[in-house]
């Protein structure tokens, strides 16, 4: 595409699949209630456990906020990033870290479980979503240098003007 | 940048809605919120000072309807517009896929309009981004108002580049819709011009 910052995010079936095995396999190990993948834009990847009851969109985009805020933080006093956030509330937790570079986990844990095994946890899982996100992002780079065409290609203006109808 | 999901058969695109400070763009998304049906939007995020000024962002995430069976859905920011909040204007710019700058059309607020749209440039361009090259569409705001500048003025102060334009008034709606159906339109124009792997996360 024109430039590296219009490229795309994209997401198969496949890997899809092998996130969230990595997602219920923590999830179980951590005694988490729900775990959620965020792109750092704010746009929600992908979501397990107890997620009934949230809203996962609004939660994405907040998460995305708040990383964006303390990296910015981050910066001012010479750090990178803060690699690793946490949330303590009454009951509930929220455990936020960076997988894969630009990729956001979220984990939301209570009583049930601790911040030490939700660390220890996300600290074994994230070396497979970040394996996973790598072939993902080769698997999309190839598909481009193909040129295979995007599924988009043959929009039209009839179809554009039916979103607003 | 946007966000192509295969495995859900959903798109998601992002749009920020830029401008001087009080010049409405908190008041176009809540009118997008307003009209549009439940169950295609979800629920607007208004981070706000106690005086109802954006203090780092509004959200609104939208769900338009499917194009080519893929789900089509944009999420609506605005930054806050006072000048010292930069560094949270900076933040909200990452991965946009298309801008809206709303003008406060107001004669007062005319240097206003030029400093905020210089600022959109700079920081777009701290980003490697580049204005000419992304879906962007201008709204002259507050066009009800008496004191208002022309609009041949505001025109060749804003809008060099001819990029499409509309005249509105937020609180009452006029012009929301034509101004957001338009930058989604680039959007997806730009999009039918990319790849199936878009080159992935840069
Ligand atoms: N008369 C008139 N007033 C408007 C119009 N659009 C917005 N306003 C008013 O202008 C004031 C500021 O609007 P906001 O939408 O909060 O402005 P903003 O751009 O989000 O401001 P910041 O969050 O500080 O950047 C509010 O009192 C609105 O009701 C318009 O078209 N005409
Ligand atoms: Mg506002």
């Amino acid at each position: 595409m024109s430039s590296s910052h219009s490229s795309t995010f994209v997401m198969y079936d496949e890997e899809l699949r092998k996130i969230n095995m990595v997602s219920e396999k923590l999830l179980r190990e951590a005694n988490a209630k729900v775990i959620f993948l965020v792109d750092k834009n704010g746009q929600l990847i992908t979501s397990v456990g107890e997620t009934e009851h949230l809203d996962t969109t609004s939660l994405a985009s907040l998460t995305a906020g708040n990383i964006a805020a303390t990296g910015g933080l981050a910066k001012l006093i010479g750090e990178k990033e803060f690699s690793i956030l946490f949330h303590e509330g009454e009951k509930d937790n929220i455990h936020i870290s960076i997988v894969g570079g630009r990729v956001i986990l979220v984990v939301i844990f209570d009583t049930r479980s601790s911040l030490g095994l939700v660390r220890l946890r996300v600290k074994k899982a994230s070396d497979d979503y970040g394996q996973i996100f790598e072939d993902l992002a080769k698997k999309a780079a190839q598909e481009d240098k193909d040129g295979v065409p995007s599924p988009f290609a043959e929009i039209t203006d009839d179809d554009i003007d039916n979103l607003f109808s | 940048m946007s966000f192509i999901n295969y495995a859900s058969r959903e798109i998601n695109c992002k749009i920020v809605y830029y401008g001087p400070g009080l010049c409405g763009k908190t008041t176009n998304l809540q009118f997008v919120y307003q009209k549009t049906s439940p169950d295609a939007k979800g629920k607007m995020i208004s981070l706000a000072t106690e005086t109802e000024r954006t203090l780092f962002f509004d959200f609104l995430p939208l769900a338009l309807g499917e194009i080519r069976g893929f789900k089509t859905r944009f999420h609506l920011y605005t930054v806050p517009g006072q000048v010292f909040y930069d560094a949270s204007r900076k933040l909200i710019l990452k991965g946009v896929d298309g801008v809206v700058f709303v003008a406060d059309s107001q004669e007062e607020r005319l240097d206003a309009n030029i400093e905020s749209m210089e600022n959109l440039k700079v920081n777009l361009e701290e980003q490697g981004y580049q204005l000419d090259k992304l879906p962007f569409v201008i709204q002259y705001n507050k066009r009800d108002l008496p004191n208002v500048t022309s609009m041949e003025e505001l025109r060749s102060l804003l809008n060099p580049n001819n990029v499409p334009e509309y005249e509105a008034c937020a609180t009452t709606g006029e012009g929301v819709f034509e101004t957001l159906k338009a930058v989604a339109k680039l959007i997806l124009m730009e999009l039918k011009k990319g790849g199936a792997g878009g080159g992935a996360m840069g």
